[in-house]
């Protein structure tokens, strides 16, 4: 028996043929919707953006308000970038992702003193104070008309993104899969093992002498990071940049799409994403306002019927 | 020097007329808070609708100001019971994020109905003639309808702090929100309390929505636009408190004033830094329980 359940960690962390799943599926609808790509591109990097969002909320526990913080801060970065003549992606990418990591760092060391309510009030102000300095700095953000004239060189001075988003999805693709096989790595190592300890029961977790606070404050930054890396990603594949990256709105449909997926599960943000996103683009373009209120009517519904999202549903009917 | 006290003056009752609205609208999200736990991000929607409802009466039916005041906030009083047995009941004391979805899902819900309604625009406050101008007070005059508006505000939380403090409602309240399980271990059907406290914050969140229509505009988006407001009114003040978002509403309302009139170019910076630094150096709050 003991050696059964031995087998079962041990196993855990192996690959399994059903998470080839997200990435054929990737490869199926670049083949299917060759006009659709522009928006496939978003999707993925929109994926990552809750990705992150699932390590802080899913695995660590810590309910944010205010994740589009770090979204906001990655595009605004390689946005500016780009603007001011320095168009490389890549670099461009992993500068979004430090700043926005030093910024998870630096707000983290702060809110995350606190639990709950507070907390969640911490990391939404975090995010508000960040889109206030942003609006308020129009002279290099470009304030409320956004950021315009971001020129984005091509990739490894080869690859031009494209008009039809070609190169923008496989850049996204290939973003995404990397960020995920370490998103993956971090949450079956011990490190990610203690966070859903600290997730689940915090007092044990202070009793047998992990440092609760310092591994709650690493995987906030990095989290950060990728959030930063995915608004890089949009900010470069879109070329704009706008206030609303920063908002409190986007800090909710992340989590919005995360829950609908399924949290603490790795694969809620490629469940999530797409359906929303999806829908939102079929839905938008009959008319807007309806899409709000059929997507909330279906926040509400999932509550009421399905908690734990899809994933949740299919786990549920499994057993 | 007298330019200056002027100033002063005019920060201080313009704060004082934003905090009014700010505490009206806030103080039945901190009881949900503390006494229900229940994150209600969809609280504004209320006091949303309170606008909503007053400025259509007025309009389309020529109803006087206060009258369509009242019937507003009855009106949403009643819609929010069942909301509240309907959906709120489920998740009380259950996840935070449940209730997150779900009050968002409520937020969207609104945008969508709002803007069907009314449209997309912002619905003005059409303030009667006695409203409107301004009146003098010797050493200076003043708007009517601000002057109104805090006298109002003034007497609705005389009595809400009158009546917590000593009917046998209030005193209900107060157990619940010191120890619920005792409070049910001696008798107090709990259920039916919460409905009432929420029915009764709901109503005075559409009573302040319609009184300070002028102040914070009528649109579709209302509930997500001023929710951090609300939010950190009820953080500051400590949650389950009645006087703490008082306090908090004050200082947020006449701090925002005074900010954006002194240093317009840093906007509602300085209030999300405040907020902040309270939090910081008391995490439940001015006047949260430890």
């Amino acid at each position: 028996m003991a050696e059964g359940a031995v087998d079962a960690f041990a196993r855990r962390h192996r690959y399994r043929l059903l998470e080839a799943l997200p990435w054929l599926a990737a490869i199926a609808a670049y083949i299917a919707f060759p006009s659709y790509l522009a928006l496939g591109a978003q999707i993925l990097a929109t994926i990552l953006f809750a990705l992150s969002a699932d390590l802080v909320l899913g695995y660590a526990g810590i309910v944010t308000l205010g994740h589009a913080a770090f979204f906001g801060t990655g595009a605004y970065t390689a946005g500016i970038l780009a603007a001011h003549s320095w168009g490389e992606p890549i670099t461009g990418l992993i500068a979004g992702g430090s700043a926005a990591a030093l910024i998870g760092l630096l707000s983290g060391l702060i809110v995350l003193r606190t639990t709950g309510l507070t907390l969640l009030m911490q990391t939404l102000v975090v995010a508000t104070m960040l889109a206030e300095a942003a609006n308020k700095a129009s002279f290099i953000t470009g304030g409320d008309d956004g950021l315009q004239g971001m020129e984005v060189w091509p990739i490894f001075g080869r690859l031009r993104f494209d008009l039809f988003g070609n190169t923008a999805y496989f850049y996204c693709l290939t973003v995404l899969f990397l960020c995920w096989l370490a998103a993956r790595r971090i949450v079956h190592s011990p490190f990610g093992r203690s966070l859903t300890g600290i997730r689940e029961n915090v007092r044990r977790m202070h009793a047998i002498g992990a440092p609760v606070t310092q591994r709650r404050l690493v995987i906030y930054t990095i989290a950060a990071g990728f959030a930063g890396i995915s608004g890089a990603l949009i900010a470069q594949t879109t070329q704009f940049v706008s206030l609303s990256f920063l908002s409190l709105e986007r800090s909710g449909t992340v989590l919005i799409m995360l829950i609908i997926g399924g949290i603490g599960r790795l694969y809620g943000a490629f469940i999530g994403v797409p359906l929303y996103m999806i829908a939102q683009d079929r839905f938008s373009t009959i008319d807007p306002v309806f899409w709000y209120f059929w997507i909330g009517l279906m926040m509400v519904l999932l509550v009421v019927f399905a908690r734990g999202g899809i994933l949740g549903l299919f786990e549920r009917l499994r057993r | 020097m007298g330019d200056t006290l002027s100033a002063l003056l005019s920060i201080g009752f313009h704060g004082l007329a934003f905090a009014m609205v700010l505490y009206l609208i806030s103080v039945g999200l901190s009881v949900t808070m503390g006494l229900m736990g229940f994150v209600n991000l969809a609280h504004g929607v209320f006091a949303m609708a309170g606008g909503y409802l007053t400025t259509s009466l007025m309009k389309r039916l020529d109803a006087p100001f206060p009258l369509a005041l009242l019937a507003a906030a009855a009106l949403v009083a009643l819609v929010s019971i069942a909301l509240e047995r309907l959906l709120y009941r489920r998740l009380y004391g259950g996840d935070e994020l449940d209730q997150v979805l779900l009050t968002m899902g409520l937020v969207f819900m609104s945008i969508a109905g709002a803007t069907f309604l009314w449209g997309p625009l912002q619905q003005p406050l059409q303030l009667p003639p006695q409203l409107s101008g301004q009146i003098d007070f010797g050493f200076r005059s003043f708007p009517i309808y601000r002057s109104f508006l805090i006298l109002c505000s003034a007497a609705l939380v005389t009595a809400l702090w009158l009546g917590v403090e000593r009917t046998r409602f209030g005193a209900r309240v107060r157990a619940a929100v010191d120890n619920l399980r005792m409070a049910q271990s001696v008798g107090i059907d709990t259920s039916r309390l919460f409905m009432a406290t929420f029915a009764l914050g709901s109503g005075l969140a559409a009573l302040g929505g319609g009184l300070g229509a002028d102040l914070l505009t009528i649109n579709p988006n209302y509930a997500l636009q001023n929710l951090v407001y609300f939010l950190i009114v009820v953080a500051v003040g400590g949650l389950g408190s009645i006087r703490g978002p008082f306090v908090a509403a004050l200082l947020i309302g006449i701090a925002d004033t005074g900010f954006k009139y002194l240093l317009p170019e840093f906007g509602a910076f300085f209030i999300y830094a405040l907020t902040m630094a309270i939090l910081l150096w008391r995490p439940r709050g001015l006047f949260g329980r430890a």
